[in-house]
């Protein structure tokens, strides 16, 4: 019993990692733009499907990925419009994305999920690279490497003048536009980099699994809130600097895997896991708010006496 | 040198509240002017101060900075010809954001933010340099969040933001009105000590009237919408209090019932 838990870790860890991508796009919307976008659900299958049909086509994965996440990006950009553009409230706008893509996912992919088979095609990533591959194929160093190359780039990002506006406008949107800033247009940029970043995860995944459905972005909003939040808790007080803070997200979504891998273990039934998930992130958003209030009003009563 | 020529505004058009909050307010500013605003709520001060800012469109006039039109500019393109402190102090910088970054996003108003490096070591220096006028110490702590400052640094830093660029229009929205009478003062201290280095053409709206007849060259009343009063030269120069309420009866043939200015 303990051996099949033991031996599940390192695919956990795998599926945390490729989730923790996802999750760092998810902190790009709803820590530094402070939006909560929905589009991602959506963009997540888009970029799996995207990566699917195109390897089955005979691309090259790398291209396959570049391609998913600009289609993740397109998916962004559609949400960023119907918000700055059109005034629909963020979320709304990424409600109707999302629901979009339904449609769209199933165009490109033809039927509701496409296979890849990794003895057919050259893929990245594999359950089947995880044990009895030279340490350089081994899937968990790939998606580590992916992952540090990722949080790289974008703390180099958010240290430019461009990555600072969108920084500016998540914190304060009114004394952006003061300073110049065009608001609507950095939080098109900010919408478009994380939902590249959310299909970019999606075409790992789907690498890895072996397939692409139709349903595999459902509630993946609360899995990235939940890596998010996770990583948070735990590492807020010391990882200060941003790089860490994404790396802290990162964490989060392994974090995230290995929990969820416990629960199976211990035999909670498995169509039980999403309300389970929905319920810790209520948790965790709902700890800091209630948190506040208590302590306000431990203030008010302290200075009437 | 601005210009504002004739310009309304209504708010909620056609509802129950529908309020008309400027009515034909024309006023030039000649450079190096520096103009207090005084008048009571809903005078139509700050909504003066919007318009010329941007944060929406006026329904009719128009509003032209240094020869160039800017009625039809959204807020974020006009920014690049003005410099604004706001009443909350929480308004004028991010709080998530370092003293250092909040002040290099200020030092690229009206430029186009690229994929160069945010701040510089140059201007790291620069900033220090500038940071030691305001006397508060926060030199020692640039890369402290903007957040863990109190009201009156936010507000002097926000004056030390609206000038890194010289702006063609410095705006002060009641920008000491949330803070304690000292700190007040200070910031007052700070703000001219910034306009007459600069030389900033300046309007800057006060709940206080003392603080409207001390400071500036030039003082504007404003009530319902419009601009009831304009004094300039010798004449402000020897204004009190008084004279200030004598002119308000005879302007608007009421009484200034508004306790909070003349006590202020």
């Amino acid at each position: 019993m303990l051996l099949s838990l033991l031996n599940s870790m390192p695919g956990a860890v795998a599926f945390g990692l490729i989730w923790g991508i996802m999750a760092i796009g998810v902190y790009i919307t709803f820590r530094i733009l402070d939006i909560a976008d929905l589009s991602v659900d959506g963009s997540i299958c888009t970029g799996g499907a995207v990566c699917i049909m195109m390897i089955q086509k005979g691309y090259n994965f790398a291209l396959a990925m570049l391609v998913a996440f600009l289609a993740g990006m397109l998916a962004g950009f559609v949400t960023g419009l119907l918000h700055t553009v059109l005034g629909i409230p963020a979320i709304l706008a990424g409600i109707l994305t999302q629901l979009s893509l339904y449609s769209i996912n199933m165009k490109i992919m033809g039927k509701s999920n496409q296979i890849v088979n990794v003895d057919k095609y050259d893929l990245l990533v594999s359950l089947r690279y995880i044990r009895d591959v030279p340490f350089y194929r081994n899937s968990i160093f790939v998606i580590s490497c992916l992952v540090l190359l990722l949080i790289g780039v974008l703390y180099w990002f958010f240290g430019t003048e461009a990555g600072s506006a969108i920084r500016a406008t998540g914190c304060n949107r009114a004394m952006s536009k003061a300073q110049g800033i065009n608001t609507s247009f950095y939080t098109v940029i900010g919408l478009m980099i994380s939902n590249g970043l959310v299909a970019f995860s999606g075409a790992l995944l789907s690498q890895y699994q072996g397939f692409a459905d139709i349903n595999m972005g459902r509630g993946a909003i609360v899995i990235g809130l939940a890596a998010v939040i996770i990583g948070e808790a735990i590492f807020s007080k010391v990882f200060r600097n941003f790089a860490l803070k994404l790396l802290a997200v990162a964490i989060g979504g392994i974090v995230y895997y290995i929990v969820y891998q416990l629960v199976i273990w211990l035999g909670v039934d498995t169509d039980m896991l999403k309300l389970l998930s929905a319920a810790v992130v209520a948790v965790f958003l709902a700890v800091p708010y209630l948190k506040d209030k208590h302590f306000t009003k431990a203030f008010k009563k302290g200075e009437e006496k | 040198m601005l210009e504002i020529k004739n310009i309304f505004k209504t708010f909620n058009p056609g509802t129950i509240n529908e309020k008309t909050a400027l009515k034909g307010v024309s006023l030039t500013l000649n450079d190096g002017d520096f103009v207090t605003v005084i008048g009571g709520n809903g005078a139509g001060k700050s909504t003066l101060l919007n318009a010329i800012a941007g944060t929406w469109q006026v329904d009719s006039g128009s509003i032209i900075i240094d020869g160039k039109d800017v009625t039809n500019l959204p807020e974020h393109k006009r920014a690049k010809f003005l410099g604004r402190v706001f009443q909350d102090p929480m308004t004028g910088t991010a709080a998530t954001m370092e003293i250092e970054e909040n002040l290099a996003l200020a030092n690229r108003r009206g430029k186009c933010r690229g994929l160069k490096i945010g701040i510089t070591a140059g201007e790291r220096k620069e900033y220090k340099e500038l940071l030691k006028i305001l006397g508060l110490g926060l030199e020692n702590r640039m890369t402290a969040k903007v957040g863990l400052l109190s009201g009156g640094q936010r507000q002097a830093l926000t004056l030390l933001m609206a000038s890194l660029q010289k702006p063609k229009i410095l705006l002060l929205d009641e920008h000491t009105a949330a803070l304690d009478p000292k700190t007040a003062a200070k910031v007052l201290d700070t703000t001219e000590t910034i306009i007459n280095r600069d030389k900033l053409t300046t309007l800057m709206i006060t709940h206080n009237m003392k603080d409207a007849i001390v400071h500036g060259n030039r003082l504007i009343m404003m009530m319902d919408g419009k601009i009831i009063l304009d004094i300039s030269g010798e004449e402000k120069k020897s204004l009190t209090v008084e004279d200030l309420l004598h002119k308000f009866e005879e302007v608007s043939g009421e009484e200034f019932s508004n306790d909070k200015a003349i006590l202020g």
